[in-house]
C-alpha cells in the first residue's frame, strides 16, 4: 500500500510527517512512500533528499490525497483537505478529537480509518509513538529559549570586572514532559530553577533535573488516570495561590505547563501576579493554545503588560524547531505504522484489541471509536502503603528472637560436634587425634578464607583450589622408595598426572587472572 | 635435611596456600595470590624431594621423566585451552586428582604395616579405604562431567529406573566390602569397592542435568580436596590435610552459592533431576516476537542504558569478543553499559567473568545479580546473549514453576528486552520462558556471535 505525506497548509506549520529516515523505515515494512513535492522544505529536507531514499515527490496534493492508501500529517485535517478524502482512506494525525467534534463527524462521514498520535495512550509500551511528550520536549526547550530571547540579562550568575550579576530565577509550573525539559534547559544554561507540581510523586523527577520542587503543604493528590493532573479542589488553589504569591516578585521567568485533559487549561497565574512581578520579567505560556494559564495571555501574541512584563503565547514552538520536531514527529509516525503491521507486509491492520491502537484510534472504517476505554495502568505505580507497618521494637524484638534461635542451632551443633570428638578420642590413637585438629582446623580456616572471594574470580578459584589438591605428589613421592613395582608404577603414574594438575591448573590461573582489567 | 625442616617447609607451604586462596578477594591482589600458591607448592614438593630422600630410587630417571614431560603437557595445555573450554579442562583436571588419590590408596594397602598396632592399622585401613573411595568417585565422576561439558556425552539427565535404590545397593555393598577390608578378607575387597564406587561416580553425575553442571563441577572439586585430606591421613601427613581441607571447604562453599543461587536443595542437585512440581505450570499467552538487526542497533543508539546479560549460548557462540567491541562502541558514545551476571550463567562458578575478562570487557562494568537487579526499571535496553533460565520470570511469578523461587535478573522491568537466542526451542531445563513472550520483549534469532556482529556494522 501507498503511504503519503502531503504539505501541511495551517498558516504557519513547518513541520512534515514523513522525513527521508522515517520513509525508509516505512518502506521496510512494504510500503511505497509518496511525498507531496516541498512538503519538507520548511523543515529543511528537500525534495531531492527524499528521492535519494527511494520516496516518489507528487506534483500537487489532490494527486497525493489520490494515490495514497494512508495519509501522514502533522495537523488535523482542514475543511479543503476534507473534501479530498477517499473512502477508506487511513489517517495519521494530530486531531484533538475532544476539541474537534465538527472534524470527527466529517472524517466519519467519510468512511476512514484515523488515528489520532495526540490520543495514544500514556504507558510505557508506547512511549516510542508519544508524540505529544517528543512536541512537549520541543517546547519546553523553545520556550526557555523564546523567553531568553527576551529576557534583558544573563541566565547564569557572574562576578565580571564589570561588576556582579545576578542569576536569573525561572519558575516552571507544571512538571510535564514540557515543564521537566524546561527546567534541564533552564537548568544548563546556569539559572536558578523552581518548579511545581500538583501531583507529588514527580518531586523525584523536579529534583533529578536540578530543580528545587516548591512543596505545598497540603494533603491531596492530584495525578488523575493515564499521568495526567486532574482539576484541584478550592482549598487546594488557595494554597497554591499563597505560594505563587510569595514567589512571584522574586521570580524573574515564569513557564506555565498546567494543562488538564479535555478541559481549558487551569488559570494558574492571574492577573494579580503578573502586577507583583518586577518590570522585564518574561511569562511563557505553554498552555496558549487551551486558554492560557495566566489570565492576560493572548494566544500566538507576545504582549507588554503596563508593569513591563512580558507574556509569551506563541502555540506554534514546536514548529519554531522544524527540523527537530519533524525528525521526532515522523520517528512517533513511523512506530505507530510499525505496530499497526504486525506482518510487515505493508498492510495496515487496526487491532482494536491492542490497548495502544483502541486508544488512538478515533475513527474506525466510518465509525467513530472516540472516547476510547480509560487506560487503567497508573503512568506511575503509586507508592503502595506496606501492609503491616512494624513498629522499630517489634523489628528489634524479632532480630533478638532470630539471633537466640541461630545462637540456639549453633550451640547445639557444637555439642554435638564435640561428642563425636570425643567419641572418636576414645577409640582412635593419639597420633590421629593431632591429625584430626588439624584437619578441623583447616576446614574452619578454609570456610572463613573461601566467603571473601569475589564471586567473579569463582573460576580462578577452581582452577587454583584444584592446582594446590594436586599437593597429593607428596603421596606419591613418599611412595616411590619401594621395593615393591607395582607400587612404584602406581607411584609414578600419580606422580605425572598430579603435575600436569599442578602446572597446568596454576598456568591456567595465571591466564585468567591477567585478564582481569580494569576500565 | 632434618624432620624438623620438613616440617616446617610443610608450615611455610600450608601458610602460602592459605595466602593463595585468602588473596582472591579481589582482582588485583589475586595476580600476586598465584605467586604464593606457585611458591608454596615448589617448597612442598622440593622439601618432600629431599627431605625423604625420594631420589634414592632405582627409578630415578622415570621419576624426572614424568615430572617433565607432565610438567610440558600441563603447559601446553593450560596455554592452548579456550576460555570458553575452562570447564571441561577443570573437570578433567578434577579427575587426575581423584585417580592420584585411587592409586595412592591402592598402593598403601600394598605397602607392609609391620611397624604398626592394631588399633592403627584399623584406623589406617579406614583411611585408605575412604580415601580411595571419594577418589574413585571423583575420579569417573570428573570423566563424565568432562564428557557432558564438551558435549561428548548427552547433557541430559539420565534417569534409570530404581536409581536411587541402586544407588543404595552400591553403597551397601561398599560398606560389607570395607567390613571385609578392615577384617583383612585381602586387597581384593579394595580393588572391587573401587570398581563399584567407578560406578557410583559415573552414575551421579550421569544423572544430573546440563543446567546443574555448575554445582557438579564445584561439587567435584570438593570431592579432590577430601581425597587429598583423607590422603593425608593415611599418610600421617599434615601438609596433605590441611590442603585437602582447604580445597575441599572452598568446593563445598561454592556448591552451596550455586545451588542458592538456583533456590535447589544440595541433595535434591546431587541425587539429579528436577523436583517435582505440585501443579500445572501456567500457561502463557502471547507470542515472540522477532525483530530485525538494524531495529536492534537503533535501539541502542537511542538507549543510554544498557545492560547486557550473558549465558552459555555466548560462550557456545563464542561471542565475547564481538560483545567487547560492541561495548566499547556504545562506551564511546557515552552510554552506560554494564553487564549482569547471574550466579550459575554459564557451565562454571563465575564462567562468564573469565570469558568477559578474556575479551578485555573491564571488570568494574561486570556485575552481580544482587549489585545490578535494582538497576532494570530505569535501563532503556537490556541484551541476553544466549540465557534462557536464569532471566525467567516464571521463578517469581508461577509458584508450579520447577524454577520458582529461584533467583533470577529482573530483566523483564527493563523498557526494551532484545534476546539473542538460536531457536524457539526451550533453555537447558527443558521449561518455557514466558519473558519471550512479554511486550517488551523482541527476539533475535541466530547464532549470537553473528547477531552481534551485524549489530556492529549498523553502529560507528
Amino acid at each position: 500500500m501507498i503511504v503519503g505525506s502531503p504539505k501541511e497548509i495551517f498558516k504557519g506549520e513547518a513541520r512534515v510527517a514523513m522525513t527521508p529516515e522515517s520513509a525508509k523505515q516505512i518502506q521496510k515494512l512494504g510500503y511505497t512512500c509518496i511525498i507531496e513535492t516541498d512538503a519538507g522544505l520548511s523543515s529543511n529536507f528537500s525534495d531531492k533528499d527524499y528521492r535519494d531514499v527511494g520516496v516518489k515527490i507528487v506534483k500537487n496534493s489532490v494527486q497525493l490525497w489520490n494515490d495514497a492508501d494512508i495519509i501522514l500529517k502533522v495537523r488535523g485535517p482542514e475543511k479543503s483537505e476534507v473534501s479530498k478524502i477517499q473512502t477508506n482512506q487511513h489517517i495519521i494525525s494530530f486531531i484533538w478529537p475532544g476539541q474537534n467534534k465538527s472534524l470527527l463527524d466529517s472524517l466519519s462521514k467519510k468512511k476512514v480509518t484515523v488515528q489520532a498520535m495526540d490520543m495514544i495512550p500514556r504507558i510505557s509500551r508506547a512511549q516510542k509513538m508519544d508524540a505529544l511528550s517528543s512536541m512537549a520536549n520541543i517546547a519546553g526547550y523553545r520556550a526557555i529559549i523564546e523567553a531568553g530571547n527576551q529576557f534583558g540579562r544573563f541566565f547564569t550568575g557572574q562576578i565580571t570586572a564589570a561588576g556582579k550579576v545576578p542569576p536569573a530565577k525561572i519558575l516552571v509550573i507544571g512538571a510535564g514532559v514540557a515543564g521537566l525539559a524546561a527546567i534541564g534547559t533552564a537548568q544548563s544554561m546556569g539559572a536558578i530553577v523552581r518548579a511545581f507540581d500538583v501531583r507529588p510523586e514527580v518531586a523525584e523527577q523536579i529534583e533529578s533535573m536540578g530543580a528545587e520542587f516548591l512543596m505545598l503543604d497540603f494533603a491531596s493528590d492530584g495525578s488523575g488516570e493515564g499521568g495526567y493532573a486532574k482539576p484541584a479542589s478550592k482549598e487546594f488553589i488557595e494554597k497554591e495561590m499563597e505560594l505563587f504569591r510569595k514567589q512571584a516578585p522574586e521570580i524573574d521567568i515564569v513557564v506555565t505547563t498546567a494543562l488538564i485533559p479535555g478541559m481549558p487549561a487551569p488559570k494558574l497565574w492571574p492577573k494579580e501576579m503578573v502586577d507583583l512581578m518586577k518590570p522585564g520579567s518574561v511569562i511563557v505560556d505553554l498552555a496558549a493554545e487551551q486558554g492560557g494559564n495566566c489570565e492576560l495571555t493572548v494566544p500566538n501574541k507576545m504582549i507588554e503588560t503596563k508593569n513591563k512584563v512580558k507574556i509569551i503565547g506563541y502555540t506554534d514552538l514546536p514548529s519554531r524547531m522544524a527540523t527537530q520536531s519533524s525528525t521526532l514527529y515522523s520517528t512517533n509516525i513511523r512506530h505507530m505504522i510499525d505496530d499497526l503491521t504486525p506482518e510487515k507486509n505493508g498492510v495496515p491492520f487496526t487491532n482494536m484489541d491492542d490497548d495502544v491502537i483502541r486508544g488512538a484510534t478515533v475513527v474506525h472504517k466510518g465509525e467513530i471509536t472516540y472516547p476510547p476505554p480509560k487506560p487503567k495502568v497508573a503512568a506511575i505505580a503509586k507508592h503502595v502503603e506496606k501492609a503491616i507497618q512494624k513498629t522499630p521494637e517489634e523489628i528489634e524484638k524479632e532480630k533478638i528472637k532470630a539471633e537466640k534461635a541461630s545462637g540456639r542451632t549453633q550451640i547445639i551443633l557444637l555439642i554435638i560436634g564435640a561428642i563425636l570428638t570425643w567419641f572418636i578420642g576414645l577409640y582412635a590413637p593419639s597420633e590421629f587425634m593431632q591429625h584430626f585438629i588439624v584437619f578441623i582446623l583447616s576446614c574452619f580456616v578454609g570456610y572463613q578464607v573461601i566467603w571473601n572471594v569475589s564471586h567473579s574470580l569463582h573460576t580462578p578459584l577452581m582452577a587454583v583450589t584444584n592446582a594446590i589438591s594436586s599437593i597429593i605428589i607428596i603421596g606419591a613421592l613418599l611412595q616411590m622408595k619401594t621395593d615393591n613395582d607395582i607400587v612404584s608404577i602406581l607411584a609414578l603414574v600419580s606422580v605425572f598426572i598430579a603435575t600436569i594438575n599442578i602446572v597446568g591448573g596454576f598456568m591456567v590461573t595465571k591466564r585468567m587472572l591477567a585478564m582481569f582489567q580494569r576500565s | 635435611m632434618t624432620t624438623g625442616l620438613l616440617t616446617a617447609s610443610y608450615i611455610t607451604a600450608s601458610v602460602l596456600f592459605i595466602l593463595a586462596l585468602g588473596g582472591l578477594s579481589n582482582q588485583e591482589k589475586a595476580k600476586r595470590a598465584v605467586w604464593y600458591g606457585i611458591v608454596g607448592m615448589g617448597i612442598a614438593v622440593i622439601a618432600t624431594i629431599f627431605g625423604s630422600k625420594v631420589f634414592i630410587t632405582e627409578w630415578l630417571t622415570w621419576l624426572i621423566g614424568a615430572i617433565v614431560i607432565g610438567s610440558i603437557i600441563g603447559a601446553i595445555v593450560a596455554n592452548k585451552v579456550q576460555m570458553t573450554g575452562m570447564p571441561q579442562l577443570v573437570a578433567a583436571l578434577h579427575s587426575f586428582v581423584g585417580l592420584a588419590a585411587v592409586f595412592i590408596g591402592i598402593n598403601s594397602a600394598l605397602l607392609p604395616h609391620s611397624e604398626m598396632s592394631s588399633s592403627q592399622l584399623m584406623i589406617h585401613n579406614i583411611e585408605v579405604f575412604i580415601g580411595v573411595f571419594i577418589g574413585a568417585i571423583t575420579f569417573t565422576g570428573s570423566i563424565v562431567a568432562f564428557g557432558k561439558l564438551s558435549e561428548l556425552i548427552t547433557g541430559k539427565a539420565l534417569i534409570l529406573p530404581g536409581r536411587h535404590a541402586l544407588n543404595i545397593i552400591m553403597l551397601c555393598g561398599c560398606f560389607v566390602l570395607g567390613y571385609m577390608f578392615l577384617s583383612h578378607s585381602g586387597n581384593w575387597t579394595l580393588i572391587l569397592m573401587t570398581v563399584i564406587a567407578f560406578i557410583i561416580g559415573a552414575h551421579l553425575v550421569l544423572a544430573i542435568g546440563g543446567a546443574d553442571m555448575p554445582v557438579v563441577v564445584s561439587m567435584l572439586n570438593s570431592y579432590s580436596g577430601w581425597a587429598a585430606a583423607a590422603t593425608g591421613f593415611m599418610l600421617g601427613n599434615d601438609l596433605l590435610i590441611v590442603t585437602g581441607a582447604l580445597v575441599g571447604s572452598s568446593g563445598a562453599i561454592l556448591s552451596y552459592i550455586m545451588c542458592k543461587a538456583m533456590n535447589r536443595n544440595f541433595l535434591s542437585v546431587i541425587l539429579g533431576g528436577w523436583g517435582d512440581s505440585t501443579g500445572p505450570t501456567m500457561d502463557i499467552e502471547g507470542e515472540m516476537k522477532a525483530i530485525d538487526i538494524e531495529s536492534v542497533a537503533n535501539a541502542l543508539n537511542e538507549a543510554d542504558k544498557i545492560i547486557i546479560v550473558p549465558g552459555y549460548g555466548m560462550a557456545v557462540a563464542q561471542a565475547q569478543s564481538a560483545v567487547s567491541e560492541l561495548t566499547s562502541r556504545l562506551r564511546a558514545k557515552k552510554k552506560e553499559v554494564r553487564f549482569g551476571i547471574h550466579p550459575v550463567a554459564g557451565r562454571l562458578p563465575g564462567h562468564m567473568n573469565v570469558l568477559l575478562a578474556e575479551a578485555k570487557v573491564p571488570y568494574d562494568i561486570v556485575l552481580e545479580m544482587d549489585e545490578i537487579n535494582s538497576d532494570f526499571p530505569e535501563t532503556d535496553v537490556v541484551m541476553i546473549l544466549g540465557a534462557n533460565d536464569i532471566v525467567n520470570p516464571a521463578a517469581q511469578e508461577d509458584p508450579n514453576s520447577p524454577i520458582a523461587g529461584m533467583p533470577v535478573l529482573e530483566v523483564w522491568k527493563a523498557k526494551q528486552v532484545f534476546i539473542s537466542k538460536r531457536g524457539q526451542g526451550r533453555g537447558y531445563s527443558g521449561i518455557e520462558n514466558p519473558l519471550f513472550f512479554k511486550d517488551n520483549s523482541r527476539m533475535v534469532y541466530g547464532d549470537a556471535k553473528k547477531s552481534i556482529d551485524l549489530i556492529l556494522q549498523n553502529i560507528s
